[in-house]
């Protein structure tokens, strides 16, 4: 019981990296690999200010800061500079590498006994729930640690979609989902779409860095190896989002990115349960979101032919 | 007003394929004028309106508009003072997005873009009285993506959109051509009904003898990246489709002749 709500939290607070991946992804078709440097920027970074005693507010939010500044030198390389959408976020990745290493001191914090928002959490849950150890949920055994763990994440991912969700209905918002559209047509209404996609990047990659603070507050460690393969992770999130919910309208995309994390995580943890070797975990992955990519025009075209020979 | 001065543009040049597009152009609108400008393939028609509208610069030479110099402006910038409709219906719209929201972009043109709501309430009223006037039914569909209409649809809309702030010039590259007769008629009505209304400074090329006969109040007529032609006033309310064709027939058979004489010159000399 205690591996599901493992694993629906940790869906959860990776949703995050998926909502940042679904703003580069597809609200403006930018192949954004920043994410795998910016998440373990997030991580260092909390990391980094917890271990000195800052408030976790305070070190979640230069999380955000961290992966935003990040976010923004990729879009500035790609439009400003002109270099290639995907060279420009391997530059900074590869970039990041060290500046995460610089960060922490070392590639790999401990945050045990430190003050995280993870205690917050707890003792938040411990006050709704009146200080008992475990509680029976439909039969279960949950130990309320593990439950307020759970729902803080579920409280702030809900919170952060709904912002996310508002954020592109305004003025500012829809112009940068008409950039990632039509580019052509929002330049030709005054509007200065390289810095659209520089801020998109900024706030795309400001979730991302987001994610990797609370998971490594989660988690209990910041290590600088943790991004490897996050943007896959988000693609794959993205993906079985859009299959689970069938549109690509804002607010249910929004929400099926969030349902496509969590039940990716609870896939991945039900595979390792079942006695799927970890070490392939990352090839699964890719396989799944090559197949995911491919497959809708494989169908299309097998249709086409299929209708073909039927009339003929 | 707008003022083009001497402007000049070579694509791929010292290549092969060298073109020169524009080779000196002058042409002033007046304000309140509709020109339309028609001209054979090649002639730099095209060309001329994207470097007003500042797609490219020009290689050379000066573009005013309303007394500022906006040769070097980019392309956003101008947008404020520059309403545009594309030959390509799928050119002026986010397919994605509905068609309320796509009409509330065009509502800020040239306008700073903040945290407020893009359809708030008082837009969606202004929304639905403006697209109720365009009489095309689409006032039942302003939530729906905007790609699911058809191309005549989302023409008439770009239209609406390009006005929607007045702008100070009106750029129409050829905006019915891809469209089927019956559409293309529409929004030509739909064009001329909007211009004569707001008195528009506009700037239409057209590939058809017909809208360059019967619309606006002067007709310029391009070639091989310069001005041949420039029909005004009583010459432009006289002219018909069929002087026009015979224009066009005229600057064709001097061409010919350019190049046989050229030929004969060649034999003789080279």
């Amino acid at each position: 019981m205690s591996l599901l709500i493992g694993a629906l939290t940790i869906g959860l607070i990776l949703s995050l990296l998926a909502l940042g991946v679904f703003i580069s992804f597809r609200i403006f078709a930018f192949p954004d690999i920043t994410a795998d440097g910016s998440s373990a920027l997030g991580a260092a970074l909390a990391a980094a200010l917890l271990v000195k005693g800052v408030h976790p507010g305070i070190a979640t939010a230069a999380a955000f800061g961290g992966g935003f500044l990040a976010g923004a030198v990729t879009g500035a390389l790609a439009t400003k500079f002109k270099i290639n959408g995907l060279l420009a976020g391997i530059l900074v990745m590869t970039a990041l590498y060290s500046v995460n290493l610089h960060i922490m001191g070392r590639s790999n914090v401990p945050l045990l006994g430190q003050r995280t928002a993870s205690n917050y959490a707890e003792r938040l849950g411990a006050s709704v729930l009146g200080g008992e150890r475990n509680l029976n949920v439909w039969g279960w055994e949950v130990t309320v640690l593990d439950a307020s763990m759970l729902a803080a994440a579920f409280l702030t991912v809900v919170l952060l979609g709904l912002m996310v969700y508002a954020f592109f209905q305004t003025n500012l918002g829809a112009a940068m989902r008409a950039t990632g559209d039509n580019s052509q047509m929002i330049r030709a209404l005054g509007v200065n779409d390289d810095n659209m996609i520089i801020l998109g990047l900024a706030v795309s990659n400001g979730l991302i860095g987001l994610a990797g603070a609370f998971l490594a507050q989660y988690q209990g460690f910041a290590d600088v190896q943790m991004g490897i393969g996050m943007i896959v992770w988000g693609l794959a999130s993205v993906i079985l989002g859009e299959a689970l919910v069938g549109t690509r309208r804002l607010g249910l995309a929004i929400a099926g990115t969030v349902m496509g994390s969590v039940v990716f995580r609870l896939i991945v943890a039900i595979a390792l349960r079942l006695g799927l070797n970890a070490n392939d975990l990352k090839l699964i992955t890719a396989v799944f979101v090559f197949a995911a990519l491919i497959l809708p025009g494989f169908l299309k075209r097998f249709q086409a032919r299929k209708a073909q020979v039927s009339r003929a | 007003m707008l003022e083009i001065g001497a402007v000049r543009k070579v694509f791929n040049p010292g290549t092969p394929n060298e073109v020169r597009a524009l080779q000196g152009v002058d042409l002033t609108l007046d304000d309140g004028s509709f020109v339309a400008i028609i001209g054979t393939n090649g002639s730099g028609k095209s060309t001329l309106l994207n470097v007003v509208a500042g797609t490219f610069y020009p290689d050379s030479g000066t573009i005013r508009l309303g007394g500022a110099d906006i040769t070097r402006w980019p392309e956003h910038r101008r947008a404020k003072l520059i309403g545009r409709v594309f030959q390509n219906p799928f050119s002026g719209t986010a397919p994605s997005m509905a068609v309320a929201e796509n009409l509330a972009l065009a509502a800020r043109r040239g306008k700073p873009r903040r945290l407020g709501w893009s359809v708030g309430r008082q837009m969606k009223g202004e929304l639905l009285e403006r697209v109720r006037q365009l009489n095309m039914g689409l006032e039942n569909q302003l939530d729906d993506p905007i790609g699911v209409l058809s191309g005549g649809q989302r023409q008439a809309l770009t239209l609406l959109m390009a006005t929607w702030l007045k702008p100070d010039l009106l750029l129409l590259d050829e905006h019915t051509a891809a469209l089927d007769p019956k559409s293309a008629d529409q929004v030509i009505e739909l064009t001329d009904q909007i211009i004569q209304r707001e008195k528009l400074t506009t700037l239409m090329v057209t590939h058809s003898m017909h809208q360059a006969a019967n619309l606006g109040d002067r007709l310029v007529m391009m070639h091989r990246g310069g001005v041949i032609q420039d029909f005004r006033g009583s010459e432009k309310r006289r002219l018909r489709v069929d002087d026009l064709l015979a224009r066009f027939e005229e600057v064709r058979r001097a061409e010919q002749l350019d190049e046989t004489a050229a030929g004969m010159l060649r034999q003789a000399y080279v």
